[in-house]
Protein backbone atom coordinates (compact mmCIF):
# COMPACT_ATOMS: atom_id res chain seq x y z
CA UNK A 1 0.00 0.00 0.00
CA UNK A 2 1.03 3.46 -0.69
CA UNK A 3 2.54 3.09 -4.06
CA UNK A 4 1.62 6.24 -6.06
CA UNK A 5 0.86 6.58 -9.64
CA UNK A 6 3.17 9.03 -10.51
CA UNK A 7 5.82 10.25 -8.64
CA UNK A 8 5.16 14.00 -8.30
CA UNK A 9 2.24 15.45 -6.57
CA UNK A 10 1.40 18.79 -8.33
CA UNK A 11 -1.24 20.14 -7.03
CA UNK A 12 -0.42 21.85 -3.17
CA UNK A 13 -1.41 19.73 -0.07
CA UNK A 14 -3.32 21.93 2.78
CA UNK A 15 -1.33 19.76 5.34
CA UNK A 16 0.84 16.93 4.95
CA UNK A 17 -0.29 13.41 3.61
CA UNK A 18 0.34 10.43 5.67
CA UNK A 19 0.46 6.83 4.43
CA UNK A 20 -0.92 4.77 7.24
CA UNK A 21 -4.40 3.54 5.27
CA UNK A 22 -5.69 4.16 1.81
CA UNK A 23 -8.35 2.47 -0.05
CA UNK A 24 -8.53 1.40 -3.61
CA UNK A 25 -12.44 2.38 -5.44
CA UNK A 26 -12.47 0.34 -8.54
CA UNK A 27 -15.64 1.53 -10.40
CA UNK A 28 -15.84 1.00 -14.14
CA UNK A 29 -12.97 -0.35 -14.17
CA UNK A 30 -11.39 3.10 -13.15
CA UNK A 31 -9.52 2.75 -9.82
CA UNK A 32 -8.87 5.42 -7.37
CA UNK A 33 -6.67 4.77 -3.91
CA UNK A 34 -8.10 7.21 -1.38
CA UNK A 35 -5.42 7.96 1.01
CA UNK A 36 -6.06 8.75 4.54
CA UNK A 37 -3.80 8.81 8.25
CA UNK A 38 -7.50 8.32 9.59
CA UNK A 39 -8.66 4.64 10.11
CA UNK A 40 -11.95 5.33 11.09
CA UNK A 41 -12.25 7.41 7.28
CA UNK A 42 -10.71 4.54 6.48
CA UNK A 43 -12.97 1.77 7.99
CA UNK A 44 -16.01 3.87 6.51
CA UNK A 45 -14.86 4.33 3.04
CA UNK A 46 -14.28 0.36 3.50
CA UNK A 47 -17.69 -0.44 4.49
CA UNK A 48 -19.06 1.97 1.93
CA UNK A 49 -17.68 0.93 -1.03
CA UNK A 50 -17.86 -3.07 -0.34
CA UNK A 51 -17.89 -4.50 -3.57
CA UNK A 52 -16.12 -2.02 -5.53
CA UNK A 53 -12.36 -2.59 -3.63
CA UNK A 54 -9.13 -3.99 -5.22
CA UNK A 55 -6.75 -3.53 -2.88
CA UNK A 56 -4.42 -5.38 -5.69
CA UNK A 57 -5.47 -2.79 -8.79
CA UNK A 58 -2.35 0.04 -9.51
CA UNK A 59 -4.25 2.96 -9.09
CA UNK A 60 -4.82 5.05 -11.81
CA UNK A 61 -5.75 8.03 -9.38
CA UNK A 62 -5.10 9.26 -6.02
CA UNK A 63 -6.70 11.41 -3.69
CA UNK A 64 -5.18 12.57 -0.88
CA UNK A 65 -8.07 12.79 2.29
CA UNK A 66 -7.38 15.14 5.02
CA UNK A 67 -9.98 14.81 7.64
CA UNK A 68 -11.21 18.56 9.10
CA UNK A 69 -13.65 19.43 11.96
CA UNK A 70 -16.82 19.47 10.17
CA UNK A 71 -18.03 23.34 8.81
CA UNK A 72 -20.34 25.11 11.93
CA UNK A 73 -23.13 25.23 8.94
CA UNK A 74 -22.52 23.33 5.76
CA UNK A 75 -25.02 25.48 3.51
CA UNK A 76 -26.98 23.36 1.16
CA UNK A 77 -25.63 24.10 -1.90
CA UNK A 78 -24.33 22.73 -5.54
CA UNK A 79 -20.56 21.72 -6.04
CA UNK A 80 -18.56 24.40 -7.90
CA UNK A 81 -16.54 23.21 -10.21
CA UNK A 82 -13.76 24.85 -12.42
CA UNK A 83 -10.66 24.39 -13.70
CA UNK A 84 -7.32 26.78 -13.09
CA UNK A 85 -4.65 26.10 -15.54
CA UNK A 86 -4.46 22.63 -15.44
CA UNK A 87 -5.88 21.92 -12.09
CA UNK A 88 -9.63 21.13 -11.61
CA UNK A 89 -11.33 22.62 -8.36
CA UNK A 90 -14.29 20.96 -6.78
CA UNK A 91 -15.97 23.25 -4.01
CA UNK A 92 -19.09 22.87 -1.58
CA UNK A 93 -19.84 23.62 1.75
CA UNK A 94 -18.67 20.45 3.40
CA UNK A 95 -15.47 19.61 1.37
CA UNK A 96 -12.97 21.00 -0.61
CA UNK A 97 -10.70 19.45 -3.38
CA UNK A 98 -7.81 19.95 -6.11
CA UNK A 99 -6.99 17.34 -8.44
CA UNK A 100 -4.37 17.17 -11.61
CA UNK A 101 -5.30 15.21 -14.49
CA UNK A 102 -2.36 14.84 -15.69
CA UNK A 103 -0.41 13.78 -12.66
CA UNK A 104 -3.35 11.64 -11.27
CA UNK A 105 -3.31 13.29 -8.24
CA UNK A 106 -5.15 15.40 -5.95
CA UNK A 107 -6.51 15.92 -2.29
CA UNK A 108 -9.55 16.35 -0.64
CA UNK A 109 -10.07 18.09 2.67
CA UNK A 110 -13.57 17.34 4.51
CA UNK A 111 -14.70 16.17 7.42
CA UNK A 112 -15.19 12.40 8.92
CA UNK A 113 -18.52 11.49 6.23
CA UNK A 114 -19.01 8.97 3.58
CA UNK A 115 -20.67 11.88 1.35
CA UNK A 116 -18.50 14.61 0.71
CA UNK A 117 -15.57 12.32 -0.60
CA UNK A 118 -18.60 10.60 -2.73
CA UNK A 119 -19.24 13.19 -4.74
CA UNK A 120 -15.58 13.96 -5.20
CA UNK A 121 -15.53 9.98 -6.70
CA UNK A 122 -18.79 11.16 -8.89
CA UNK A 123 -17.22 14.56 -10.13
CA UNK A 124 -13.55 12.91 -11.09
CA UNK A 125 -15.20 9.52 -12.69
CA UNK A 126 -17.53 12.15 -14.45
CA UNK A 127 -14.29 13.96 -15.61
CA UNK A 128 -12.53 10.95 -16.91
CA UNK A 129 -15.40 9.89 -18.80
CA UNK A 130 -15.67 13.04 -20.71
CA UNK A 131 -12.41 12.22 -21.91
CA UNK A 132 -13.39 9.01 -23.33
CA UNK A 133 -16.48 10.11 -24.63
CA UNK A 134 -18.25 8.31 -21.76
CA UNK A 135 -20.67 9.47 -19.22
CA UNK A 136 -22.41 9.21 -15.60
CA UNK A 137 -26.20 9.62 -16.70
CA UNK A 138 -28.83 10.02 -13.49
CA UNK A 139 -30.54 6.10 -14.48
CA UNK A 140 -31.16 2.93 -13.07
CA UNK A 141 -29.70 -0.09 -14.81
CA UNK A 142 -29.37 -3.02 -15.30
CA UNK A 143 -28.16 -6.52 -16.75
CA UNK A 144 -30.30 -9.09 -18.43
CA UNK A 145 -29.24 -11.72 -21.10
CA UNK A 146 -26.09 -10.36 -20.86
CA UNK A 147 -27.24 -6.96 -22.28
CA UNK A 148 -27.55 -4.25 -20.06
CA UNK A 149 -30.37 -1.67 -20.22
CA UNK A 150 -30.89 1.92 -18.56
CA UNK A 151 -33.49 3.87 -17.47
CA UNK A 152 -33.01 7.97 -17.12
CA UNK A 153 -35.17 9.82 -15.50
CA UNK A 154 -35.77 12.67 -12.97
CA UNK A 155 -36.28 12.14 -9.83
CA UNK A 156 -39.48 10.09 -9.47
CA UNK A 157 -39.79 9.06 -12.86
CA UNK A 158 -39.31 5.59 -11.55
CA UNK A 159 -35.42 4.83 -11.31
CA UNK A 160 -35.96 3.31 -8.19
CA UNK A 161 -39.15 1.68 -9.35
CA UNK A 162 -37.73 -0.36 -11.95
CA UNK A 163 -35.02 -1.44 -10.27
CA UNK A 164 -36.69 -2.72 -7.22
CA UNK A 165 -39.22 -4.78 -9.27
CA UNK A 166 -36.38 -5.98 -11.61
CA UNK A 167 -36.78 -9.69 -12.52
CA UNK A 168 -34.54 -12.44 -10.93
CA UNK A 169 -33.04 -13.01 -14.36
CA UNK A 170 -31.79 -9.21 -14.02
CA UNK A 171 -29.33 -7.54 -11.87
CA UNK A 172 -28.82 -4.05 -10.90
CA UNK A 173 -26.08 -1.91 -11.77
CA UNK A 174 -27.31 0.89 -10.06
CA UNK A 175 -31.10 2.64 -9.05
CA UNK A 176 -29.29 6.29 -10.00
CA UNK A 177 -26.41 7.13 -11.26
CA UNK A 178 -24.86 4.91 -14.75
CA UNK A 179 -22.12 4.38 -15.78
CA UNK A 180 -21.07 4.03 -19.26
CA UNK A 181 -17.86 4.14 -21.04
CA UNK A 182 -17.09 3.69 -24.92
CA UNK A 183 -14.96 1.84 -26.34
CA UNK A 184 -14.27 3.00 -30.39
CA UNK A 185 -18.18 2.36 -31.69
CA UNK A 186 -19.07 0.40 -28.63
CA UNK A 187 -20.90 1.29 -24.91
CA UNK A 188 -20.26 -0.68 -22.00
CA UNK A 189 -22.44 -0.06 -18.92
CA UNK A 190 -20.90 -0.64 -15.56
CA UNK A 191 -22.14 -1.20 -12.04
CA UNK A 192 -22.03 1.91 -9.44
CA UNK A 193 -21.78 1.98 -5.52
CA UNK A 194 -23.73 5.36 -6.35
CA UNK A 195 -27.22 4.37 -4.77
CA UNK A 196 -30.65 6.13 -4.93
CA UNK A 197 -33.84 5.32 -2.44
CA UNK A 198 -32.73 1.72 -2.73
CA UNK A 199 -29.62 2.42 -0.45
CA UNK A 200 -28.04 -0.40 -1.56
CA UNK A 201 -24.65 -0.80 -3.91
CA UNK A 202 -25.06 -1.94 -7.43
CA UNK A 203 -22.86 -5.14 -8.65
CA UNK A 204 -20.07 -4.52 -9.85
CA UNK A 205 -20.48 -6.39 -13.32
CA UNK A 206 -20.38 -4.60 -16.89
CA UNK A 207 -22.23 -5.50 -20.40
CA UNK A 208 -22.59 -4.04 -23.20
CA UNK A 209 -25.42 -1.48 -23.39
CA UNK A 210 -28.29 -2.47 -25.09
CA UNK A 211 -30.65 0.58 -24.75
CA UNK A 212 -31.55 3.93 -23.34
CA UNK A 213 -35.00 4.01 -21.94
CA UNK A 214 -36.41 7.77 -20.71
CA UNK A 215 -39.06 6.32 -18.08
CA UNK A 216 -42.11 7.61 -18.17
CA UNK A 217 -45.17 6.56 -16.04
CA UNK A 218 -48.01 5.69 -17.90
CA UNK A 219 -51.53 3.02 -17.95
CA UNK A 220 -50.12 0.66 -20.80
CA UNK A 221 -46.59 -0.56 -20.51
CA UNK A 222 -45.49 0.61 -24.58
CA UNK A 223 -42.22 1.69 -25.70
CA UNK A 224 -42.23 4.56 -28.08
CA UNK A 225 -39.74 5.45 -30.82
CA UNK A 226 -38.05 9.00 -29.79
CA UNK A 227 -35.82 11.30 -32.63
CA UNK A 228 -32.25 11.41 -32.11
CA UNK A 229 -32.61 15.02 -31.38
CA UNK A 230 -34.94 14.92 -28.80
CA UNK A 231 -33.20 11.63 -27.17
CA UNK A 232 -29.88 14.01 -27.45
CA UNK A 233 -31.73 16.62 -25.90
CA UNK A 234 -32.92 14.25 -22.98
CA UNK A 235 -29.54 12.56 -22.74
CA UNK A 236 -27.64 15.69 -21.82
CA UNK A 237 -30.67 16.61 -19.30
CA UNK A 238 -29.42 14.03 -17.90
CA UNK A 239 -25.99 13.74 -17.55
CA UNK A 240 -24.10 14.73 -15.23
CA UNK A 241 -22.12 17.20 -15.73
CA UNK A 242 -20.94 19.43 -13.24
CA UNK A 243 -18.24 22.14 -14.20
CA UNK A 244 -19.60 24.71 -16.65
CA UNK A 245 -16.50 24.78 -18.43
CA UNK A 246 -16.67 25.55 -22.09
CA UNK A 247 -14.43 22.72 -23.14
CA UNK A 248 -16.07 20.23 -21.03
CA UNK A 249 -19.61 20.99 -22.47
CA UNK A 250 -18.35 20.77 -26.30
CA UNK A 251 -17.20 17.21 -24.95
CA UNK A 252 -20.10 16.13 -23.04
CA UNK A 253 -22.15 17.30 -26.41
CA UNK A 254 -20.25 15.38 -28.85
CA UNK A 255 -20.68 12.66 -26.73
CA UNK A 256 -23.80 12.43 -26.30
CA UNK A 257 -24.58 12.92 -29.90
CA UNK A 258 -22.35 10.09 -30.76
CA UNK A 259 -24.35 7.96 -27.99
CA UNK A 260 -27.66 8.49 -29.42
CA UNK A 261 -25.80 7.99 -33.44
CA UNK A 262 -24.86 4.29 -32.16
CA UNK A 263 -26.95 3.35 -29.24
CA UNK A 264 -31.15 2.23 -29.44
CA UNK A 265 -32.77 5.07 -27.61
CA UNK A 266 -36.61 4.59 -26.31
CA UNK A 267 -39.36 5.94 -24.48
CA UNK A 268 -40.57 3.18 -21.50
CA UNK A 269 -43.84 4.08 -20.68
CA UNK A 270 -44.40 1.87 -18.01
CA UNK A 271 -47.08 0.96 -15.04
CA UNK A 272 -45.60 0.26 -11.56
CA UNK A 273 -45.44 -3.13 -12.20
CA UNK A 274 -43.26 -6.48 -12.86
CA UNK A 275 -45.00 -6.11 -16.14
CA UNK A 276 -42.56 -3.40 -17.63
CA UNK A 277 -39.66 -6.07 -17.38
CA UNK A 278 -41.63 -8.04 -20.36
CA UNK A 279 -40.84 -5.22 -22.45
CA UNK A 280 -36.90 -5.29 -21.24
CA UNK A 281 -35.36 -8.09 -22.98
CA UNK B 1 -30.69 45.17 -45.59
CA UNK B 2 -28.06 47.24 -43.63
CA UNK B 3 -24.39 45.78 -44.27
CA UNK B 4 -24.10 43.07 -41.67
CA UNK B 5 -21.88 39.98 -41.22
CA UNK B 6 -22.26 37.08 -38.94
CA UNK B 7 -19.64 34.30 -37.55
CA UNK B 8 -19.93 31.28 -35.53
CA UNK B 9 -18.73 31.81 -31.96
CA UNK B 10 -16.12 29.90 -30.90
CA UNK B 11 -18.08 28.90 -27.70
CA UNK B 12 -20.37 26.49 -29.34
CA UNK B 13 -20.58 23.05 -30.40
CA UNK B 14 -22.34 21.73 -33.61
CA UNK B 15 -23.35 18.49 -35.07
CA UNK B 16 -25.76 17.50 -37.74
CA UNK B 17 -27.97 14.74 -35.98
CA UNK B 18 -30.43 12.68 -38.07
CA UNK B 19 -30.00 15.60 -40.62
CA UNK B 20 -30.53 18.41 -38.45
CA UNK B 21 -28.10 20.83 -37.25
CA UNK B 22 -27.67 20.75 -33.15
CA UNK B 23 -26.07 23.36 -31.56
CA UNK B 24 -25.19 23.64 -27.99
CA UNK B 25 -23.76 27.04 -26.41
CA UNK B 26 -20.78 25.98 -24.37
CA UNK B 27 -21.83 29.20 -21.78
CA UNK B 28 -24.94 28.39 -20.73
CA UNK B 29 -25.51 24.67 -22.21
CA UNK B 30 -28.46 25.92 -24.08
CA UNK B 31 -29.56 23.68 -27.39
CA UNK B 32 -30.72 24.31 -30.44
CA UNK B 33 -31.84 22.62 -33.65
CA UNK B 34 -32.23 24.31 -36.67
CA UNK B 35 -34.31 24.01 -39.67
CA UNK B 36 -32.87 23.71 -43.35
CA UNK B 37 -33.12 27.74 -44.25
CA UNK B 38 -31.34 28.25 -40.45
CA UNK B 39 -28.48 25.84 -41.22
CA UNK B 40 -27.54 27.09 -44.21
CA UNK B 41 -27.14 30.55 -42.52
CA UNK B 42 -25.52 29.24 -39.71
CA UNK B 43 -23.19 27.14 -42.22
CA UNK B 44 -22.55 30.42 -44.27
CA UNK B 45 -21.61 32.45 -41.14
CA UNK B 46 -17.91 32.24 -41.91
CA UNK B 47 -17.11 36.16 -41.00
CA UNK B 48 -16.73 37.42 -44.72
CA UNK B 49 -19.74 36.98 -46.44
CA UNK B 50 -22.53 39.31 -45.68
CA UNK B 51 -25.93 38.25 -44.48
CA UNK B 52 -27.20 40.02 -47.61
CA UNK B 53 -25.43 37.62 -49.86
CA UNK B 54 -26.10 34.51 -48.02
CA UNK B 55 -29.67 35.77 -48.73
CA UNK B 56 -29.50 36.19 -51.96
CA UNK B 57 -27.21 33.81 -53.40
CA UNK B 58 -27.87 30.66 -51.02
CA UNK B 59 -31.60 31.31 -49.78
CA UNK B 60 -33.47 32.86 -52.34
CA UNK B 61 -31.83 30.67 -54.43
CA UNK B 62 -31.95 27.36 -53.23
CA UNK B 63 -35.37 26.99 -50.81
CA UNK B 64 -37.44 29.76 -53.17
CA UNK B 65 -38.24 32.06 -51.42
CA UNK B 66 -38.88 35.97 -52.35
CA UNK B 67 -36.38 38.57 -51.64
CA UNK B 68 -37.92 40.30 -48.56
CA UNK B 69 -39.69 37.14 -46.73
CA UNK B 70 -36.19 35.38 -47.23
CA UNK B 71 -34.04 38.63 -45.35
CA UNK B 72 -36.82 39.19 -42.65
CA UNK B 73 -36.84 35.46 -41.71
CA UNK B 74 -32.90 36.06 -41.74
CA UNK B 75 -32.56 38.71 -39.58
CA UNK B 76 -35.11 37.24 -37.33
CA UNK B 77 -32.91 33.69 -37.11
CA UNK B 78 -29.09 36.03 -36.80
CA UNK B 79 -31.15 38.26 -33.99
CA UNK B 80 -32.26 35.84 -31.99
CA UNK B 81 -28.81 33.59 -31.94
CA UNK B 82 -26.95 36.43 -31.53
CA UNK B 83 -29.18 37.04 -28.62
CA UNK B 84 -27.58 33.88 -27.21
CA UNK B 85 -23.81 34.71 -27.92
CA UNK B 86 -23.98 31.73 -30.48
CA UNK B 87 -23.32 33.73 -33.67
CA UNK B 88 -21.95 37.47 -33.45
CA UNK B 89 -22.77 40.08 -35.76
CA UNK B 90 -21.10 42.87 -37.05
CA UNK B 91 -20.65 45.67 -39.27
CA UNK B 92 -17.32 44.61 -40.64
CA UNK B 93 -15.97 41.54 -41.88
CA UNK B 94 -15.27 39.15 -38.69
CA UNK B 95 -11.74 37.47 -39.01
CA UNK B 96 -10.04 34.76 -36.83
CA UNK B 97 -13.58 33.52 -34.81
CA UNK B 98 -15.60 30.89 -37.33
CA UNK B 99 -12.77 28.73 -37.86
CA UNK B 100 -13.12 26.85 -34.66
CA UNK B 101 -17.02 26.42 -34.55
CA UNK B 102 -16.84 25.31 -38.38
CA UNK B 103 -14.71 22.34 -37.66
CA UNK B 104 -17.64 21.07 -35.56
CA UNK B 105 -20.25 22.48 -38.28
Amino acid sequence: MGTTVAPAVSVSTPIGASRCGSVNVEIGGISVRLVTKDPGFCDMMEQRYTGFLNPLAQPDYEFAVHIAPPPAEAPEEDARVFRKGRVWHFERGDFRAQWDARTRQGWVRQSANPYSVDTVLRIAHSLVLADEGGFLVHAASAVRNERAFLFAGISGAGKTTMSRLAPPDATVLTDEISYVRRSGPHYRAYGTPFAGELARVGANISAPLDTLFFLVQGVVNRIEPISQIAAARELLRHTLFFAHDPELVKQVFHSAIEFVSRVNVARLIFTPDVRAWELVR
Amino acid sequence: MKASYIARSSAVASRILDGEMVIMSAVDSTLFSLNEVATVIWQAADGCTPLSEIVSLRICAEFDASPNEARADAEAFVEELARHGILLVSDCPIVGVSANASENA
